[in-house]
């Protein structure tokens, strides 16, 4: 396999912005303009039922956790209550993020600060690591937040499903930014006039762990750390389950996201957990379409786009021979076929772009 | 002092829409205020050049359709991340049922 490298300040990031793959002009599907106004529109409504329902049930879980506590009659309401707390907040943490869950935006501020402290990403940092992923997605040494890197490192993977690296991660870069500043790395994405927001938001969220562990160790208990920090760990699982399904296995280095974004289709739960973003497709292509709008939004432009995967499980038994091939050194990726209605990829371009020919799987 | 320059008819534009508009090389967007107003700004966002008439327009925002970055095109104000730089704006005005741009 051609070795990568997917550091933001490396050979293959250079590359990329020579040959002109950074910051390119990505494929769209055509669509009427007034059924993409429409689908753009903005409510509140939506995204405050869900955000009752979200914040409602997690003081709910808690509280019945608490009061259990320390039977193991607790235990599923722990875990009910880590799910949200360790995985629907990435997706709240998303759409709020883009500014797209709510129309008004010091709602999209709230919940985008909250949830970014749940799923431990620095608020100030990740907003424009989040727009690098959307202009750069899955360019080698360009894009930030490369799940699966390749080869693909499973004891990474695996473990964070536990959240164990990712927190690993965190708090390593917590203490950088409170106590040193902002990493080289950030420095090239996030403009220099945020970085003092940086360094604030980084002390804010230290000051707020300070004061957990603190309060477990006066009450000699676990107790707070199961309500604030570990459920990042223990219900993690989910939203590493949908997260390794948005790219996985897909190609890199292009510029067509029916070609490097999977949609799938899956339970009504996991897609509030989710916020619909199991339309990553779709998502990426057209990211001001609210979440709660995915579904017509996939109507309309599924003609254009290659089958979605029918579930979860179909996308991990798809996903799981190529990682295995790509551990073995093999530069393989799965190759999302397009049906007759759409309009072909640019192969040749991709080609060109990556400045190799690259073997497909199918 | 520069030209007007006919952009467009006025009712090519919806309420509260925005629209492309390509004059000597250059690409401008024109938007349709929510309550009848015309105004201008250059076409592309500040953060990375992206043709803003894709976005949306709510109210006196429009909103970039590749990272949702905001600005008032009253202004050009940068409003919301990723965008910091402001839009440059020019004076529009409407005559005989024509869209008038003065571009600098
Ligand atoms: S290109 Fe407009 S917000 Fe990024």
């Amino acid at each position: 396999m051609t070795s990568r490298d997917y550091s933001l300040l490396g050979e293959d990031g250079r590359r990329a912005v020579e040959t002109g793959l950074a910051a390119a002009e990505w494929y769209h599907t055509d669509v009427p303009r007034k059924t993409m106004k429409e689908l753009m529109q903005r409510s509140d409504a939506p995204a405050i039922r869900d955000t009752l329902i979200y914040y409602g049930a997690m003081i709910a879980l808690a509280g019945i956790g608490i009061w259990l506590w320390p039977s193991w009659w607790s235990a599923p309401f722990w875990l009910a209550y880590g799910v949200l707390y360790g995985s629907a907040s990435d997706s709240r943490w998303h759409e709020c993020g883009h500014g797209t869950a709510f129309r008004t935006p010091w709602m999209n501020n709230v919940v985008y600060e909250i949830a970014s402290f749940m799923i431990m990403r620095n608020s100030a940092t990740w907003r424009w690591s989040h727009a690098r992923h959307h202009t750069d997605t899955y360019i080698v040494g360009r894009d930030p937040e490369i799940a699966v890197m390749r080869p693909p490192v499973l004891m990474k993977l695996i473990g964070n499903f536990f959240g164990i690296f990712d927190a690993w991660a965190f708090f390593n870069r917590l203490f950088y930014n409170a106590f040193i500043g902002v990493h080289p790395e950030e420095k090239t994405f996030v403009p220099q006039s945020e970085w003092p927001k940086v360094v604030r938001v980084a002390r804010i969220y230290l000051a707020i762990y300070a004061a957990t562990v603190g309060l477990a160790v006066w009450m000699g208990s676990i107790l707070p750390l199961m309500v604030i920090g570990l459920p990042r760990l223990y219900g993690a699982w989910h939203h590493v389950m949908t997260g390794l399904l948005q790219h996985g296995a897909l190609a890199d280095n292009v510029i067509d996201h029916r070609l490097n974004s999977r949609t799938v289709y899956m339970n009504p739960i996991s897609r509030f957990i989710y916020w619909n973003m199991n339309y990553h497709v779709e998502h990426h292509m057209f990211p001001m379409v609210p979440y709660h709008r995915l579904p017509e939004l996939h109507a309309a432009i599924r003609h254009d786009l290659p089958a979605p995967t029918p579930s979860i499980w179909a996308g991990y038994r798809e996903m799981w021979p190529i990682w295995l091939r790509q551990l073995r050194g093999e530069d393989v990726f799965l190759k999302r076929e397009l049906p007759p209605t759409a309009r072909p990829y640019r192969e040749d371009f991709h080609a060109e772009a990556l400045g190799r020919p690259q073997a497909a799987a199918q | 002092m520069s030209q007007w320059i006919d952009a467009c008819a006025a009712d090519e534009i919806d309420r509260e829409d925005v629209m492309r508009w390509d004059h000597a090389g250059r690409t401008f967007a024109l938007y349709h205020s929510p309550d009848g107003e015309f105004f201008c700004t250059d076409g592309l966002c500040t953060h990375e050049n992206v043709h803003l008439a894709g976005g949306l327009v709510m109210d006196y925002v429009i909103e970039c359709p590749k990272h949702n970055g905001q600005f008032d095109y009253r202004t050009g104000e940068a409003m919301r991340a990723p965008v910091c730089v402001n839009l440059r704006t020019y004076p529009v005005k409407v005559e005989g049922g024509r869209v008038l741009v003065q571009v600098g």
